[in-house]
Order: structure tokens, then C-alpha cells, then sequence
């Protein structure tokens, strides 16, 4: 344990406390921004102190001093670390474009006093989900970004955003209630529902009873992750929130669920028997979604659905149960979280420049704003996986760990894989020729972007960019995450120092023998 | 240990009625759906608890007759985010109420857009399928004709 654990709970508790300040000065806006930019910093810096640190082993903090078991644990390893700094960057930059944005328009687009409190809440939650070593505070995790994420999504009220926010929230409460039934069931046949007890008690338990609650636990976080047949909600909600809104909710909400899954199948779940049904999953994932985005014609849609598809990537890694897999899903996710928000902020400023986002009504954008075409063109290739960019580094990994399984259903995701990357590459050529190189149905007036939401977008066009400049030691950093769930040893030991309980308060084990939760544990 | 029987067949009666609301196009009748499910999976963790007992303080109960806490807290949280969540879908109906005067789920509008494109592109090839035998050229000539001239002499009649 190093002396640093003090920074764990701060990418949860620095947003939830500045959340209350910006909500207390909603009359004074200049001062709101202030709050929300330094405490999104102070996360940030937080985050990549984490990163860090924990290359070393993981920081474990039992919140209020109870031990593990008894109390919530937060748990900062390299796999959340790396999740929470990526995610944190990508806060902060799409915070900046909105303020920007704010600047730009009158209110009515996005209502600045209520924007700031709940984006930092959701950050928070993002965080709290991340960071929890507790599948019920997991749980809460999820509640804190579902609510924050509804009032973001319905901002301002108006018919269409009613409509989708309808879809959303009736989709995101039932994959609640789900996660709850699983909660309830594993409480009932393990008596905890702690991670790293969890892990322990799970193999102990009927195999059959730990496929129900495997099955019951997927199906919750693959609503959330957008998993196929469970994904029809995404492109229908997503398209129409004000686009910063829209940049992080793609971005970050499903790789929360990408994250939940790659950490419960990796801890509780090793033994991977659902892997075969994953990977037939991971492929109707990638292949439905890209046909949609082909058919599309709106450029938020298409890109809605090639988010859906590329989630099926970030499956594939984790089905195949192997390091290699591991290690390149993590990478694809870092990769896609970065990559999906920037389009969708650039998205946004295209739908400044051209006036609408119907591919189209949509023209001669190439020749307006040289910019923006530069912007848009990185990050598109950067999808579709072109050389030399992460997206490439990203799917070469998966290709390489599914030939090394060699498996046939292997080799059927890589052929899949394959062609999705390819139908990915038409869709948005397509969407880029029509947008950008297409001669404008209606001659449109020349735009100034403003810098303040050009810059942001470039920082994280710029972000993404760093991903594959510094791809040598980040892949060797999920390597590392990657080898760490695969031994879970650490995770266990650095929970349980003494494979009972954590550090902190706790009764001593004779005297909890006896006690109603040990009771119910022994009865599964 | 089993379980209580009358408990297992209310989260069964609850969980069964939710599902069926929840199908449901009208947003009030999911929300009660989603209330319904909500206190199921609540009784749910009751059950997982275990054999109902004494207040869990140590002193007041000997120590096997404590109830287990854990879940009530649990079920305690949830209640909590429900009842939020509850209120959330209220003010949406009601919004959705005011914009449309009623509360229904609604399709979505590009959606149904692509999905008739669809449609049309598909009726155009099977018409080409069924329409065995082809008119002639001069046939079709003649019916072009017939159509645009026809307006033309009548209109003039008329003047």
C-alpha cells in the first residue's frame, strides 16, 4: 500500500463536490465554468497520477475505514486506470467544446446552469463505476450516470429529445432492474457482493447456479454496452441530443458496460463458458451494425451505428479468454473511446458549417472549411482502421489473438472482423465524399468556426493521434492489465491483504461466524 | 434454509404484471411496469437475506437470531433510485403529455424514413419480377400519349 491511496477516491468525489458548487452558483455562470473546469482537471491530473502509480500494484481505499467485505471497497488497478484517464480526457475536452458552444448560441440549444451540475455528476458516475470493488456499488455507479444521462439527454425539453429520451430511459431502467435480479440472486447464493470475496466464493458454488448469474449479469451490461440484439436503443436515442451530449454519451456510457463485462468475466466468471455464445454475439454485433450504418443518411445516425459495430470488436477481444485478447480489447477501448467522441464533436461542427447533418442536404464542405475536413478525415480513417493509426494497431491485435486461439469460430470473428473494417472504411468514405466533396445542393454561406469548439476537437483528433504515437507502451501497459486479470491474484490479495478482510474496521471473524450474512452464504 | 413461499409468489405475481405493463406503448402504464418490477426485485433481495430475525445491534439480539442488515441497506438504496427514477419518468410523460396531448412511445421519424426507402426499393424490383408479360414499346408509347395528350384537347374544348 503506498501512501497515495488518498488520490482513489478523488475522480468520484472531486465531481459529485463540484456538482453542489455549480448547482449552488447557477446565477453566476462565470463561476460555474470555473468549478466544473478545475474539478474535470483535478480529475484528470488525479487519473493520470493513477495511471502511474498503479503500474505497481493496485491502490485499494476501504471507504470510511470499514474493512473490504464489510464496507465498500474503491480499487484503482491498471485496467480501471487506464479507463478513467481516457475518459477524463475525454470530459474535459468535450466540457471545453460545450462551453465554447454555450458561448456561440443562446441558451435554448443547451441550458448552461442545469448542463453543468449534471455533467459533472455523470462524470462521477463514470468514475464510481470504474473505480467500485463492489458489484452493488457498481450498481450505484451506473444509477448515478443512467440519471445524470437522462436529464442531459432530454436537455431543454423539446419533442424530439422527448422521444428518444422515452427509448433510452425505458431501456436503461429495465437493464437496471436486470442488474438488480442479479444482484439479489448473487447475494442470495454467495452472501456477498463484494469483488474480490466474490471471486473467491464463486467457484464453490453449483456451476449451474454460476451460469445464471453469469448470463443474468451479461445480458445487464450488454444492454448498457450496446451488445447486438440488446443495441436497437442506441442509434434511436443517441442522434439527437445537443452533439457535445451526444460525443460523450458515445464515447464513454457503453464502454462503461464494455468495462463491467471485461471485469466481471475476467474475476468472477474466469472459467468462460459463455465465451462461445460471446463471440457469435461480437460478430452479429459488428456485422448488424455496420449494414445499418451503410443504409443510413444522416451523418449522426451512421456514426451511431458504427458504434454499435464496433462494440462487437471490444467483445471479440473479450470472448477469446486469452491475454492477447485481453490486451487488444483494452487497447480497442481506449482507441474507440477517444476516436467515436471526436467525430461525433466534429459531427457537431459540421452540422454548424453545412447547416444540417442529412448526408444529403450536405456539400462542398472540403472547399469551406479546409479545417474541418482535415478534422473529420483523421479520426473516420482512424475508425475504419487504416494504417498507420490505432484503430489499425487496435484490430491488428485482435486478428493476431484470434488467430493464436485458431479456433474455426476464431477464424469466422477475424473474417468478420475483417470485413466489417472494410464495410466500416465504405460507409465513411461515403459519408465524407458526400459531405465534404459533393457539390452543395444549396450554396452556403461562408461560416467562422469558432476556436474554442475547433480546439477542443483537435485536442482529442490530437489525443487519438498520441494513442498510436505511443502505442509501443501503452500496449505494453494492457499487456501488463491484461496479465493482471488473468492471474487475479493481485486484484484478490490487494483487496483481502490476508484472504479475510481489508484493512479497517472490522468485527473479528469468530465473532461473524455466526452472523445472518456467513449464514446465508453456505445456503446456495 | 428455504425460502418463504408467500414471498417467492408475490415477486413471481409482481415481475409477471411488470413485464406486461412494460409492453405497453403508454409511458405510464411502464412506469407503473417499471415500479412493479422495481419492488420484485426488492422482495427479491428480502428473500436473498434469509429467515426474517432480530434487530441486527449487537447487545439487543443474541448473534444467530440477527437478521442480515446487508440487504435491507441494499433494498434501502434501491428504493432511493427508483423513487428517482419514478420521478424522472413522471415529468417526461407529463412533458411528453403536454407536447402531443398524450404519452405514448413514438417511432422513430428517420427510422421509418430508411425503413420505406427500403420498402420502395423492394417494390420496385419484385414489379419488374411480376409483371410477366412486358408491354410493347408502342404500347407503352401509345399509353404515354393517350396521358398527356388527352388534357391538352380538352383543356382547349373548354376554352
Amino acid at each position: 500500500m503506498s501512501d497515495l491511496s488518498w488520490v482513489v477516491p478523488m475522480p468520484v468525489v472531486v465531481p459529485l463536490f463540484a456538482a453542489g458548487l455549480a448547482l449552488a452558483l447557477y446565477r453566476r455562470p462565470n463561476l460555474q465554468r470555473i468549478v466544473s473546469v478545475g474539478a474535470l482537471t483535478i480529475v484528470l491530473v488525479a487519473s493520470v497520477a493513477l495511471l502511474v502509480v498503479v503500474d505497481d500494484g493496485p491502490l485499494v481505499v476501504d471507504v470510511g475505514g470499514w474493512a473490504a467485505p464489510v464496507g465498500i471497497d474503491l480499487v484503482a488497478d491498471r485496467l480501471s486506470a487506464l479507463m478513467l484517464t481516457i475518459s477524463s480526457a475525454v470530459t474535459l475536452c468535450v466540457l471545453l467544446y460545450s462551453l465554447a458552444q454555450g458561448n456561440e448560441d443562446d441558451e435554448e440549444s443547451a441550458p448552461i446552469s442545469i448542463f453543468h451540475p449534471t455533467y459533472l455528476v455523470l462524470t462521477a458516475g463514470v468514475a464510481d463505476a470504474f473505480l467500485s470493488g463492489d458489484l452493488f456499488n457498481i450498481y450505484v455507479g451506473f444509477e448515478i450516470l443512467l440519471a445524470a444521462s437522462f436529464v442531459l439527454l432530454t436537455l431543454g425539453g423539446t419533442g424530439e429529445r422527448i422521444r428518444a429520451g422515452t427509448i433510452y430511459v425505458v431501456v436503461a431502467l429495465l437493464s437496471s432492474v436486470l442488474f438488480l435480479v442479479a444482484l439479489a440472486m448473487i447475494y442470495a447464493a454467495c452472501g456477498t457482493v463484494n469483488l474480490a470475496q466474490l471471486a473467491l466464493r464463486l467457484p464453490e458454488i453449483d456451476p449451474g447456479v454460476r451460469l445464471v448469474l453469469q448470463v443474468l449479469l451479461i445480458l445487464a451490461f450488454a444492454i448498457k454496452a450496446a451488445v447486438f440484439p440488446l443495441s436497437a436503443w442506441l442509434p434511436d436515442s443517441y442522434p439527437t441530443a445537443p452533439a457535445p451530449v451526444t460525443a460523450v454519451f458515445a464515447g464513454l456510457l457503453t464502454k462503461v458496460g464494455v468495462y463491467a463485462i471485461i471485469r466481471t468475466q475476467t474475476l468472477l466468471f474466469p472459467d468462460g463458458r459463455l465465451d462461445d455464445v460471446l463471440l457469435w454475439l461480437a460478430l452479429a454485433t459488428m456485422v448488424v451494425g455496420i449494414l445499418g450504418a451503410v443504409a443510413q443518411d444522416d451523418i449522426k445516425r451512421l456514426l451511431s451505428f458504427t458504434l454499435v459495430s464496433h462494440i462487437g470488436y471490444m467483445v471479440f477481444g473479450i470472448a477469446l479468454s486469452t491475454d492477447e485478447g485481453w490486451t487488444a480489447a483494452i487497447y480497442y477501448v481506449a482507441h474507440h473511446i477517444t476516436v467515436q467522441t471526436a467525430l461525433f464533436l466534429v459531427v457537431g461542427l459540421v452540422e454548424r458549417a453545412g447547416g444540417s447533418t442529412s448526408l444529403t442536404k450536405l456539400g462542398g464542405l472540403a472547399k469551406l472549411t479546409p479545417v474541418l475536413a482535415i478534422l473529420f478525415f483523421v479520426p473516420a480513417m482512424n475508425l475504419a482502421g487504416i494504417p498507420p493509426l490505432s484503430g489499425f494497431l487496435g484490430k491488428v491485435g485482435l486478428l493476431q489473438a484470434g488467430v493464436a486461439v485458431g479456433t474455426p469460430l476464431a477464424y469466422v470473428l477475424v473474417v468478420g472482423s475483417v470485413v466489417t473494417s472494410l464495410l466500416t472504411l465504405y460507409a465513411l468514405v461515403k459519408a465524407w465524399n458526400k459531405a465534404f466533396w459533393q457539390t452543395p445542393p444549396v450554396e452556403r454561406p461562408p461560416v467562422r468556426l469558432p476556436f474554442g469548439m475547433v480546439g477542443p476537437a483537435a485536442a482529442l483528433v490530437a489525443v487519438g493521434l498520441t494513442l498510436t504515437l505511443a502505442a509501443g507502451p501503452l500496449y505494453a501497459y494492457t499487456g501488463r492489465a491484461a496479465v493482471a486479470l488473468t492471474e487475479r491474484t493481485p486484484y484478490i490479495d490487494a483487496v483481502l491483504p490476508d484472504g479475510e478482510r481489508g484493512t479497517g474496521e472490522s468485527a473479528k471473524l469468530t465473532d461473524v461466524a455466526s452472523d445472518g450474512s456467513h449464514e446465508t452464504g453456505s445456503d446456495g | 434454509m428455504s425460502p418463504n413461499l408467500v414471498l417467492v409468489v408475490t415477486i413471481a405475481v409482481l415481475f409477471t404484471v411488470g413485464v406486461y405493463l412494460l409492453l405497453e406503448r403508454s409511458l405510464s402504464r411502464v412506469l407503473i411496469g417499471v415500479i412493479l418490477i422495481g419492488n420484485g426485485a426488492n422482495l427479491l433481495f428480502l428473500v436473498a437475506g434469509g429467515a426474517a430475525g432480530g434487530p441486527p445491534i449487537v447487545g439487543v439480539t443474541p448473534d444467530g437470531e440477527m437478521s442480515d442488515p446487508l440487504p435491507q441497506a441494499m433494498v434501502l438504496t434501491a428504493i432511493v433510485i427508483t423513487l428517482g427514477m419514478t420521478a424522472f419518468l413522471l415529468a417526461m410523460a407529463y412533458r411528453s403529455w403536454q407536447l402531443h396531448r398524450h404519452d405514448e412511445v413514438q417511432d422513430d421519424v428517420e427510422d421509418r424514413r430508411i425503413a420505406r426507402l427500403a420498402a420502395i426499393d423492394e417494390l420496385a424490383v419484385r414489379d419488374s419480377d411480376e409483371e410477366g408479360p412486358v408491354p410493347t414499346l408502342d404500347e407503352e408509347a401509345a399509353e404515354a400519349h393517350d396521358e398527356t395528350d388527352e388534357g391538352h384537347p380538352v383543356e382547349e374544348v373548354a376554352r
